[in-house]
């Protein structure tokens, strides 16, 4: 029997940070002694699955394939062949959406080949014309929600266009707009089987902790040596990264739906497709809808990473755009994709939450009305593109394509802007700089680097034990354990070093504005709506002006991180808040707490799992980030991340180090949710 | 042993298409051409792209990363890289031969110097009396020195993966590495925004650059360390204390397309691209603010007694 005494959290807590600085103190830095650091036996791991994957891929199972250019037969290994296969399948879809946008030839090729193409070069895919994509856009929106929605989608369309980036905005469009249907079906019936067999969601659970969880310039290299380079690998990639949260909450949400509910629509006579597609999923519509939600802004916050590996479009542009230091166009840019993920968003929720109205008896007009009424555009349309060619004489034509970066542009704006900046803040940041890694950040790498192995597995696990016993003991020291056997340790201790430090800076900020926030309905929405915004919003565009101020040093790496991982602080905190009954505030009223006692005593203990999980996903958000800080330049595992794309080991070298990131979150995760778990069961809320 | 058999492979096919050319025909397919993120390499590939349009070729751009392109181009996934530099992509290049798939389709003429410098002002205003020449930097660590580099002068280096630890290498073998320090950034883009950073606040700096390059016109003084020899780095054997050799710029091509595009094939061998060209292409878009597309096309119209000799 343990006494009392030991059963008090705070007290397990100290009693553990005591022996953890007792184990700091007393194991010296030693390279040979165990207790320092433990043996690399797993470095020999990245060759062997980089020769597996080759083997795999290149070798295995070869069949002759008969290549008609070079008019020989080649072996070609059976795996590259099917997913060779998949690829050109969904280049296909890819390619004819984009070419109904655009116009192109591809498609036409696809069908008749590419010689009767060559022969025939008038035979070419005509663009719609932006005008009719335009009004179709906010004729959708009248349709699904009403005034407000078409207006947002016009403003939407009309600002891509004017601002010259239609071309490549299509192009990303018609990449989501097959990425996320597959993201959705997949999902959707993954956690449907997941929901139905325990099996099945056994299965699923580590694979999807680790899918959203890793790191996406990891997977870059093994996708494209599976599915090669182009567009599809893009969109292959975007689905790998969107599906996740689609599975998770539909899990989720038909997990919630009431048992009586599912015993209604038994007793109604339904069958298994009518229960499931008929009952449960309308009734688990609101977390569906937000794993939708998720689900498109992941597509779309994939938008830049994609364009490393062959997606055209804004992404490309984007990091175009970088390079030359156009931050002005960047920002366009990636304005263009936050107004497409909102959007799409929008129009997705607004389609799920239409409601069929199976009474009415209308006429044949009224029942087509919006298909009528594209049909005038589409008929106005054309005839506005045809004058169009009368009206401009430069050979644009402005009604029907406003070719790439001949729109207005604000660019000289923002450029001026990030002048005057730099200019006149460098100076007086530089003392700030200076101050924070000098006196900051030095000492806490030194501080994360001087931590003896076994210390750092007490620490853990211990907390661990205290947290959720010996399984959550065991699951973080595995997890631990991987990491410490790869010859990055210290690589992943200045990687955890500095996701600590942005997590602790940004879950103050983030609960700070979500406390702020929280209490009116208006600035919540506001709040979340930044929220979406700077999740989609690419973070190459601030990373420039950061650098510019900061330099190539560990805090302009932090500001991005910080920036990026303050979203889901804020996001939960003030979900968490908001979901506090008002029955028990008024209680609290009643009883005649003031506002900080009701704040403190009655919203926080009821929010705090909640917002636990919104400190989880900053950990996420923040281990993401951090790699991406690769791109600035860091010295932990996200810069051999960056260089697996060029090594000679690099599908090997890539999963492992992506898997060694996943690890560190996921521990986290583990120990964040298993509390949270915990706690929610103690006060009692589902 | 399939390396091998690749490598002997891919020169036979050239033998083969050099004498097959003539007669053969290009296949309709499209040949694919890579986009990086940096102007003069983009222009190039829609100048390319033009010469083999102008035999009536079809051909496809698509974005890729520049370090992971030679793996796509291995697996014939991409047809061609134009632009293969010595120092930053050598490795991935040879990488992806030495496993077989890519041939080499010869340099350009532009030769090519990727080193580390100082931007042309720090020279002119005499911030580091001596610079040029590599001794001057022992006695001027302060001008370079940066919030993070603990009162040493700090040295830009590119990505880690372009050239692995050359850099800090070469510091120490000079005797330099007790007033230096060298930092990896992550990416080109880093380095253009320090050296722009840098340009407005007047103060020095030493990056890792290459020519030709947009920062050309600028001005941008590479410093003059001791000559390069066979064998003075410390990955070949030496002791490190050497500077970069005067580079090249190869053409690189998937082993199939001199087969498949023998006519392209021809055309893309012979392409030979001078620094003066490269650095046309480049102002087109970075200094008059043209599109890459239009940018190509008006070089194409400009220089057609170039480009022309290439595809008769």
């Amino acid at each position: 029997m343990r006494s009392p005494l030991l059963r008090s959290g705070p007290l397990q807590v100290a009693l553990l940070v005591v022996v953890f600085l007792v184990l700091c103190a007393a194991i010296p830095a030693n390279e040979n002694s165990y207790l320092w650091r433990l043996p690399h036996l797993l470095s020999g791991l990245p060759e062997e699955i980089n020769k597996f994957v080759k083997y795999m891929m290149f070798e295995w199972w070869p069949i002759d394939i008969y290549d008609p250019d070079i008019e020989e037969y080649e072996a070609s290994p059976l795996i590259k062949e099917v997913t060779r296969a998949f690829s050109t399948a969904i280049l296909f879809c890819i390619d004819l959406l984009r070419e109904v946008f655009v116009g192109g030839v591809k498609t036409i090729a696809a069908v008749v080949g590419w010689d009767f193409a060559r022969a025939h070069p008038d035979l070419v895919w005509p663009a719609l014309p932006w005008t009719i994509v335009a009004a179709g856009a906010a004729l959708l929106g009248y349709a699904l929600k009403g005034g407000w929605l078409a207006a947002m989608a016009a403003f939407a369309t009309l600002y891509i266009s004017i601002f010259g980036q239609w071309e490549p905005a299509m192009e990303t469009l018609s990449l989501v707009l097959i990425a996320a249907p597959i993201s959705f079906t997949l999902g959707l019936f993954l956690g449907i089987a997941a929901f139905k067999s325990r099996a099945v969601e056994a299965a699923l659970t580590p694979l999807l902790n680790v899918a959203q969880t890793m790191p996406h310039f990891s997977y870059l290299v093994p996708v494209m040596v599976m599915f090669g380079v182009g567009d599809h690998a893009g969109a292959i990639a975007t689905i790998i990264f969107a599906t996740p949260p689609m599975v998770r909450l539909t899990i989720l949400g038909l997990k919630k739906v009431p048992l009586e509910v599912v015993e209604a629509a038994m007793m109604s006579g339904c069958n298994t497709q009518q229960l499931m597609f008929k009952v449960m999923i309308p009734a688990a519509r609101r977390d569906i809808l937000i794993g939708v939600n998720q689900m498109i802004m992941q597509c779309l916050a994939l938008a830049v990473i994609a364009s490393f590996i062959g997606a055209k479009g804004l992404g490309f542009n984007l990091l175009l755009a970088l390079n030359q230091l156009r931050i002005g166009q960047a920002l366009e840019l990636g304005v263009c994709i936050v107004l497409i993920a909102v959007t799409l968003d929008k129009l997705s929720l607004a389609w799920a939450n239409k409601k069929t109205d199976y009474f009415a008896d209308q006429s044949f007009a009224m029942r087509h009305k919006f298909g009528l009424i594209f049909g005038a555009i589409f008929v106005g349309g054309i005839v506005l593109a045809w004058i169009g060619t009368f009206v401009f004489g430069d050979g644009i034509n402005y009604f029907y394509m406003i070719p790439h970066n001949k729109g207005i542009t604000t660019e000289s704006f923002w450029q001026s802007g990030v002048d005057w900046m730099v200019e006149n803040w460098y100076q007086g940041l530089q003392g700030f700089n200076r101050w924070l890694i000098v006196s900051v950040l030095v000492p806490m790498k030194t501080a994360f680097l001087a931590m003896p192995v076994a210390a750092t597995f007490v620490l853990t696990m211990g907390i661990g034990f205290i947290v959720g016993g010996l399984r959550s003991m065991v699951t973080v020291g595995l997890f631990l354990l991987f990491i410490a056997l790869t010859d990055w340790w210290d690589r992943a201790l200045i990687t955890a070093y500095m996701a600590t430090f942005a997590v602790i800076v940004s879950v103050i900020i983030g609960f700070s504005i979500g406390a702020l926030c929280a209490h009116n309905e208006s600035a919540s929405k506001v709040a979340l709506l930044l929220c979406d915004t700077f999740q989609t919003f690419p973070s190459f565009v601030y990373l420039i002006p950061v650098i510019m101020l900061f330099g190539v040093t560990d805090t302009s790496v932090l500001i991005a991180v910080i920036v990026y991982a303050t979203i889901p602080a804020t996001r939960y905190t003030i979900e968490g808040l908001r979901s506090v009954p008002p029955a028990l505030q008024d209680l609290g009223l009643m009883s005649g707490t003031n506002w900080y006692q009701r704040f403190a005593s009655i919203e926080l203990p009821l929010a705090l799992p909640h917002i636990m999980l919104g400190i989880n996903q900053t950990v996420i958000f923040a281990l993401f980030m951090v790699i991406i800080g690769a791109m600035i330049g860091t010295d932990d595992l996200g810069q051999y991340i960056l260089k697996a794309l060029s090594d000679k080991n690099g599908i090997g070298n890539g999963l492992m180090l992506g898997l060694c990131v996943a690890f560190m979150g996921l521990a986290v995760d583990h120990l964040i949710q298993t509390w949270a778990r915990k706690q929610r069961a103690k006060l009692g809320i589902a | 042993m399939l390396k091998y058999l690749y490598t002997t492979l891919s020169a036979a096919s050239i033998a083969l298409a050099l004498g097959g050319a003539a007669s053969a025909q290009d296949s309709a397919e499209p040949i694919i051409i890579p986009t990086h993120n940096w102007s003069s390499q983009v222009v190039m590939a829609y100048v390319i792209g033009g010469m083999f349009e102008s035999i009536g070729d079809k051909v496809e751009y698509v974005p890729a990363d520049s370090q992971a392109v030679y793996e796509a181009i291995r697996n014939g996934d991409v047809t061609i890289s134009h632009e293969v530099w010595q120092s930053t992509f050598g490795a991935s290049f040879y990488n992806a031969m030495a496993q077989g798939g890519v041939i080499d389709a010869g340099n350009h003429e532009a030769m090519t110097l990727e080193e580390l410098g100082v931007p042309h002002y720090v020279v002119e205003q005499n911030l580091c009396p001596g610079l040029p020449a590599w001794e001057a930097l022992k006695d001027c660590a302060a001008v370079f020195a940066t919030a993070d580099s603990d009162g040493k002068g700090r040295i830009l280096e590119g990505p880690q993966s372009w050239h692995g630890d050359l850099m800090p290498d070469r510091v120490a073998a000079l005797g330099l590495d007790d007033k230096y320090v060298v930092k990896f950034a992550g990416s080109a883009d880093a380095i253009w925004a320090e050296l722009e950073s840098a340009k407005k606040e007047g103060r020095g700096i030493i990056t890792f650059n290459w020519t030709p390059n947009f920062t050309d016109a600028d001005g941008f003084d590479f410093i003059k360390f001791p000559a390069y020899s066979d064998g003075c780095r410390k990955a070949d054997g030496g002791d490190g204390s050497c500077g970069s050799p005067i580079g090249w710029l190869k053409k690189a091509a998937n082993y199939k397309f001199p087969k498949t595009h023998p006519k392209a094939y021809t055309i893309f061998s012979k392409i030979s691209f001078s620094t003066a060209q490269i650095g046309q292409m480049a102002a087109l878009v970075d200094i008059d603010k043209m599109s890459h597309e239009d940018a190509a096309k008006k070089w194409l119209a400009d220089n057609q007694d170039v480009w022309m000799t290439w595809t008769k």
